[in-house]
């Protein structure tokens, strides 16, 4: 097992005639089992044409109906990204990885309403995130695929390059993972910390969790205190920006500390204080990993 | 993006959301003409710069006279006004808001901000108004009062009154406040902002709900489909090198230390600057290049780096993922050369063809210092900026003293050496010999010390 996707997950790509969805279609298809698993591509008005041979339909509601489809992919640039998101919430699909970045903050907090307030059951994780990735099985965005290694730690973090320096870590050391999920650097969006948690807790494929956070929000302190009351597997965890100064946005639209609050020492406090093992060293996450697991 | 006072009032007055008159002036006599135009006998000057707290930095006036006015406005245009937001070195005047004095009975606080944690916009007031709302939050949470706004529905008749109630508006002044609420969070919506703020809201003696400020930030992502937005844009309170920066779609912003850093992504960018502070340095910015570091790319953001005088070391640091380090080190090579680098530089490259990169890196001749992991590279570029920095100070002094000169190794912050000549050291082709020469200086006294030793 593993969380999200797996080897028997079926993909589409919406955008997949762009540049990005092009590339990153080839590439997550070119690793372990993508060849079978991506099934589907959407573009309005390209519908009966293919890419590499997959598939292009006119709609999300049409590739799943006709490929089997139930996870999709967005490439489309940020104007359309939220429409593409909803598109695939109103064709019922089980998941939903948003990669695209700059969307506007308005168009994101719309879908959601929306989607709460209709009570959609499908799972969104981003926008402005790297994907999800099961080691050996299905790579579902934009991180590097060689640098993972299968296994049974599960990793779960708002950034992209931060991530792949935890994985590489971990890997080096000989430690695999079980499922990586990035889910984005954006104020709102879909999944959070403490809902990952809760799918790596539930996997028996995954005995321990890297938890990256980052300044802004309170995120990954909800995901701390949920941590510290159920949480049956070890837990480590680094938050970036103990440099940062208030009121600066640094990169990410969510990475900033306003009102005195989301500081990179708060989160830390909590964390510790729930249980998770901190390190301040981000050259260190993957040696505090297996420090725990010992 | 943020915009000034007056012209987020103008914004107001498009949704209705009531404000003094006010005219925006660039120099006195528009100044006076502007308070003979509004009429009445009072009337209040405002500085015009993006920070807050203004009137505690003294860029706030009231004026009771034509000349009383002229004197205000001579004394806040051009004035260095430093408040709590705009750090020591406080931001220049250029523009003045010249308005009609108001009738305070009460001041009360309204803002709108996008709340994470139920995804909505969080509408936030207090009765408290005309102080700093953070300490209100923090003194007396109870008296701060939000509603979270269901964006598919707006701000409802009866959540306005609710809140205006609470913050102890009259029931005469209901219907105004309700317009002024829905108004506000329809220029919030409309415009794509991510903060409004009124602090204070006043209510007048004869009754009238008035925006006496006006805070906005906009929402950078959502800028294209707002050109009228954009138009108000002030470049003179932006940080030259971050506007530079924003054209080569890089991410910088100015920091105070003296370690200029290099990386992909945001979080990569922060967890670097990080560990530079963990190994006793302080970096100098946060610049994330981005997914696509292309030598011009890198050379603009070696430049913009470089620009800023502080910097005295530089510290890349790419994850290159599907990025290939080959074209990362190329691009690393290029910049260093045209920029024509006179500071020590570390890189650190993962991902594909790492040991391609390296060679690149090797094969320049140029003086990079490679590392293997974010610690090592942080560890290597303290040590590089001790060791320039000791280098110096040991060349100034006649007898070079190392203890001093380790100590004072924050001190060199003014350059008394010829930087041409610096130059000429560390671009030069050899490796070894840019290392040779620059610590001989230091390294004599411990070899004769070294010697001495051994004689006796």
């Amino acid at each position: 097992m593993s969380i999200l996707i797996d080897r028997n997950s079926r993909v589409m790509t919406q955008g997949i005639t762009g540049k990005t969805g092009q590339f990153h279609t080839r590439s997550s298809r070119a690793y372990a089992n993508g060849r079978a698993c991506f099934v589907a591509g959407v573009h309005p008005s390209r519908a009966g044409e293919n890419f590499d041979g997959i598939p292009i339909f006119g709609s999300v509601a049409d590739a799943k109906a006709r490929s089997g489809a139930t996870v999709s992919v967005i490439y489309v640039p940020p104007a359309g990204a939220a429409a593409a998101i909803w598109e695939a919430v109103e064709a019922d699909l089980a998941l939903v990885i948003c990669i695209t970045e700059g969307i506007p903050v308005r168009d994101m907090i719309r879908v959601r309403e929306r989607m709460r307030q209709e009570k959609r059951r499908t799972r969104l994780v981003g926008p402005n995130c790297p994907g999800v990735i099961t080691p050996d099985e299905l790579k579902i965005g934009i991180m590097p695929g060689h640098i993972h290694k299968k296994g049974r730690v599960g990793v779960v973090s708002r950034s992209g390059t931060l991530t792949y320096e935890a994985v590489g870590q971990l890997s080096e050391l000989g430690i695999g993972q079980s499922s990586a999920v990035g889910i984005g650097g954006d104020p709102v969006n879909g999944l959070k910390h403490v809902d990952v948690m809760q799918l790596f807790n539930a996997d028996p494929e995954t005995d321990a969790v890297v938890m990256i956070g980052e300044i802004g929000g309170s995120d990954e302190e909800d995901a701390a205190r949920w941590v510290k009351a159920h949480m049956r597997k070890p837990v480590v965890g680094f938050i970036a920006g103990v440099t940062a100064p208030p009121g600066k946005r640094m990169g990410h639209a969510g990475a900033i500390i306003s009102g005195g609050k989301g500081t990179a020492q708060e989160k830390l406090a909590v964390m510790e204080d729930c249980g998770i093992t901190v390190t301040r060293n981000p050259a260190e996450m993957g040696k505090t990993l297996k420090r725990v697991l010992r | 993006m943020k915009i000034h006072e007056y012209q987020g009032k103008e914004l107001f007055r498009k949704y209705g959301v009531a404000t003094p008159r006010g005219i925006a002036c660039f120099s006195l006599d528009e100044a006076l003409a502007a308070a003979k135009a509004l009429g009445g006998a009072v009337w209040v000057v405002k500085a015009q710069i993006h920070a807050g707290g203004r009137g505690k930095g003294g860029g706030v006036k009231v004026a009771k006279s034509l000349a009383e006015v002229r004197k205000r406005a001579a004394e806040i245009l051009g004035m260095r006004l430093v408040t709590h937001q705009t750090g020591p070195e406080g931001q220049i005047v250029r523009r003045l808001l010249v308005e009609e004095g108001a009738d305070i009975a009460t001041e009360l606080y309204v803002g709108m901000v996008v709340d994470r944690g139920t995804q909505r916009v969080a509408l936030m007031a207090s009765s408290e108004g005309g102080m700093d709302i953070e300490e209100v939050a923090a003194s007396h949470p109870e008296k701060i009062h939000t509603v979270y706004i269901d964006s598919l529905r707006g701000l409802s008749d009866e959540a306005a009154d609710a809140i205006a109630r609470k913050i102890g508006l009259p029931d005469s002044a209901l219907p105004q406040a309700r317009t002024l609420l829905q108004g506000l969070y329809r220029c919030f919506d409309e415009t794509d902002a991510s903060l409004v703020e009124i602090n204070p809201l006043i209510l007048t003696g004869d009754g009238r709900v008035v925006a006496l400020d006006a805070k906005l930030n906009f929402d950078d992502n959502a800028l294209y489909r707002h050109p009228e937005i954009v138009a108000m844009r002030d470049l003179d309170e932006e940080d030259p090198l971050e506007i530079e920066a924003s054209k080569y779609d890089l991410s910088y912003i100015s920091l105070d230390g003296e370690i200029g850093c290099m990386v992909n992504g945001a979080g990569l960018a922060m967890a670097t600057m990080d560990t530079i502070k963990l190994f006793g340095g302080a970096p100098a910015n946060f610049l994330d290049v981005g997914g696509g570091a292309t030598t011009e790319k890198v050379t603009a953001a070696f430049k913009i780096m470089l620009s800023n005088p502080k910097v005295k070391a530089i510290l890349v640091n790419i994850f290159g993922g599907i990025m290939k380090c080959d074209t990362i080190a190329e691009g690393v090579v290029a910049a260093a050369r045209e920029t024509h680098l006179a500071v020590p530089l570390v890189v650190r490259m993962k991902g594909t063809n790492e040991d391609i990169g390296r060679q690149i890196l090797k094969d320049s001749g140029l003086p990079i210092i490679s590392a293997d992991n974010m610690a090592e590279a942080a560890r290597k570029v303290v040590a590089a900026l001790h060791k320039a920095a000791r280098g110096k100070i040991s060349k100034k002094r006649s007898a070079p003293d190392n203890k001093a000169a380790a100590k004072n190794k924050r001190a060199p912050a003014k350059r008394g050496e010829a930087p041409a000549k610096k130059r000429a050291r560390l671009t030069q082709p050899k490796k070894r010999t840019a290392a040779k020469n620059k610590p001989a200086p230091r390294r004599r006294p411990a070899a004769k010390k070294a010697n001495k030793a051994k004689k006796k």
